[in-house]
């Protein structure tokens, strides 16, 4: 009885595989036409449904409609997911406390430390400034570290179209054709002629743009700013000029060297003054730089010189960005 | 006070389908730059200057300038691949 | 519960967002509009929770009168991040653009499979000739 069975599985799975010879009535198939030696007529007998197996029968079905299934059911699936998630943090959101109640859990004992003795002990009448310069000042290092990284990588995507001048090796890769990236489409700023009207509004609107920049740069520890809005204000100034009065000019005094240089030392110095704590364990060691009266522009130890640094690297990096997506070339 | 900020709320929701929605993508940046412009009227609803003037000035200014850019650089590449497609037709015939 | 969404409607905008960011990165075809919602996901997630007044004078050191500072830092930081990546995923975008000729996600698909298998046939191709000639 076993052989039995072993012989109908077997003949079961050449049924389905198709690698069994064909067990049907072979005596009554309809006689196929003569090959003569000089005809060249290819074999267009097509089988009839119930002659394929199953896996073709699957492989048929999934040709014809295998692809609209599968969108339907992919977006039926995306939607009812995104909805579930959706349903679900909102029954979370309506079961925080309200909104601005001063029993809340995050409202605890570190905003009273800082609130109160945040004033003396950095120095600064902006609480926010003074926290993430001082209190958390690892955190802004790690973010001007991030925008120094993405720069450095868009530099590496988007310029390295000129420095390889060979050949596409392969046939199959002709259109990505390095060669032709950003040489045949000219840059964007020689295409245009005297704008008398930019000009004019230019020549009036980036002093005070440059003038409000470094105002709010330097007043970070006084007035809301600080180093990242005071840089990304500076950048502008920097792209309006690069706008009206050509790429040249602005290449002469803001290159690449001046961009990498001015970055990695900005970086350099933060680094150095804020990020020895874990070598010491986290105590602080007294900068030699005083704190002085809360009010004065030159109180707050190193919120000053660390605002300065931050600002230099945004506004290097945000200008540097919009030339290479403009040129492809700081 | 309640009204402007569900006014605002609202038409974030808003923007942000229609982001979704729009087939040119010219349109579509216009509106994601006013969607930066609202956030940053919220952020000085919810009193906090810094974000205010920080999301203003990188968002209504320095991405939306990076997006269009990047729209024209593609547009570019699209009329010269137009170009070269006719030019190679018309060696062939 | 509704009632309950209502007094909190901050959260509740910046969750539907985030979910309308989700829904988008799934079904969207076109590149650029990810990159639309990524950037726009980010700093919604961080919503604050602050109390009335203001904050920043120094002289007054009562913590009644100032708005919880910790979250803005932290979206200071993420608004920051999240213009870097955008950069970053733009400049991608334009290399894929330069290779595949469109900026829809499935007929770049397609092109990548047929690639795929031309570059199998080769490599088939080349073993066998190699041994042929060994």
């Amino acid at each position: 009885m076993n052989d039995g069975l072993k012989k109908f599985l077997l003949d079961f799975y050449n049924w389905v595989t198709g690698n069994g010879a064909r067990t049907e009535n072979e005596d009554a198939m309809t006689e196929l036409p003569p090959v003569l030696p000089f005809t060249m007529e290819p074999d267009k007998i097509q089988s009839r449904f119930h002659e394929k197996t199953l896996q073709e029968r699957r492989k048929d079905w999934i040709n014809l409609h295998g692809l609209s299934v599968f969108s339907i059911l992919y977006r039926s699936f995306s939607i009812i997911t995104c909805v579930v998630i959706v349903g679900l943090l909102l029954i979370t959101v309506s079961e925080l406390p309200p909104f601005g109640d001063e029993n809340n859990p995050a409202n605890n004992e570190v905003i009273d430390r800082y609130i109160k003795l945040g004033g003396n002990e950095t120095g600064a009448q902006n609480i926010v400034a003074g926290m993430i310069l001082d209190y958390r000042a690892f955190d802004t290092f790690g973010e001007s570290a991030v925008l120094f990284t993405g720069a450095v990588s868009v530099l590496m995507i988007l310029s390295a179209a000129r420095r390889k001048n060979d050949e596409p090796k392969n046939k199959l890769h002709s259109g990505f054709n390095d060669r032709n990236f950003l040489k045949r489409a000219p840059p964007i700023h020689e295409l245009k002629d005297d704008d008398a009207i930019l000009r004019g509004v230019a020549s009036l609107s980036i002093p005070a743009i440059i003038l409000m920049g470094c105002v709010v740069i330097i007043n970070g520890h006084l007035t809301p700013g600080g180093g990242f809005s005071g840089g990304a204000v500076l950048s502008t100034a920097l792209i309006l000029c690069a706008n009206a009065y050509g790429f040249k000019k602005v290449h002469e005094f803001f290159n690449e060297r001046t961009y990498i240089f001015s970055s990695s030392s900005a970086l350099l110095i933060y680094a150095l003054s804020k990020g020895y704590s874990f070598f010491t364990g986290a105590n602080h060691i007294e900068s030699g730089i005083p704190i002085g009266t809360i009010g004065n522009i030159f109180s707050a130890g190193l919120i000053l010189p660390l605002n300065i640094c931050v600002g230099i690297i945004v506004a290097g990096t945000l200008y540097g960005v919009y030339a290479l997506f403009s040129e492809g070339e700081i | 006070m309640l009204i402007i900020e569900w006014l605002l709320l609202i038409f974030l929701i808003v923007c942000a389908v229609a982001v979704s929605i729009t087939k040119n993508l010219l349109n579509a940046v216009i509106i994601f730059m006013s969607y930066s412009l609202v956030m940053s009227v919220i952020w000085v609803l919810l009193r906090s200057p810094d974000l205010a003037i920080t999301e203003a000035a990188v968002g209504a200014g320095v991405t939306s300038v990076l997006f269009f850019l990047a729209l024209r650089r593609i547009g570019q590449m699209q009329r010269d691949n137009d170009k070269n497609k006719k030019i190679s037709e018309a060696s062939k015939n | 519960m509704i009632a309950k969404l209502l007094i909190n409607h901050y959260e509740a905008v910046a969750v539907i967002l985030s979910g309308i960011g989700l829904a988008n990165l799934l079904l969207q075809r076109n590149l650029i509009k990810v990159y639309l919602f990524l950037a726009a996901k980010g700093w919604v997630s961080e919503r604050a929770a602050p109390i009335l007044l203001k904050d920043g004078s120094e002289w007054v050191m009562d913590v009644d009168k100032y708005v919880n500072p910790i979250p803005a830092g932290l979206v200071l930081t993420g608004i920051v991040v999240s213009v870097s990546v955008t950069a970053f995923a733009l400049a991608l975008t334009l290399r894929f653009y330069e290779k595949y000729g469109s900026l829809n996600i499935d007929s770049a698909l397609s092109q990548m499979t047929k690639e795929q298998e031309i570059l199998e046939a080769e490599a088939a191709l080349k073993v066998d000739i190699g041994d042929n000639i060994s």
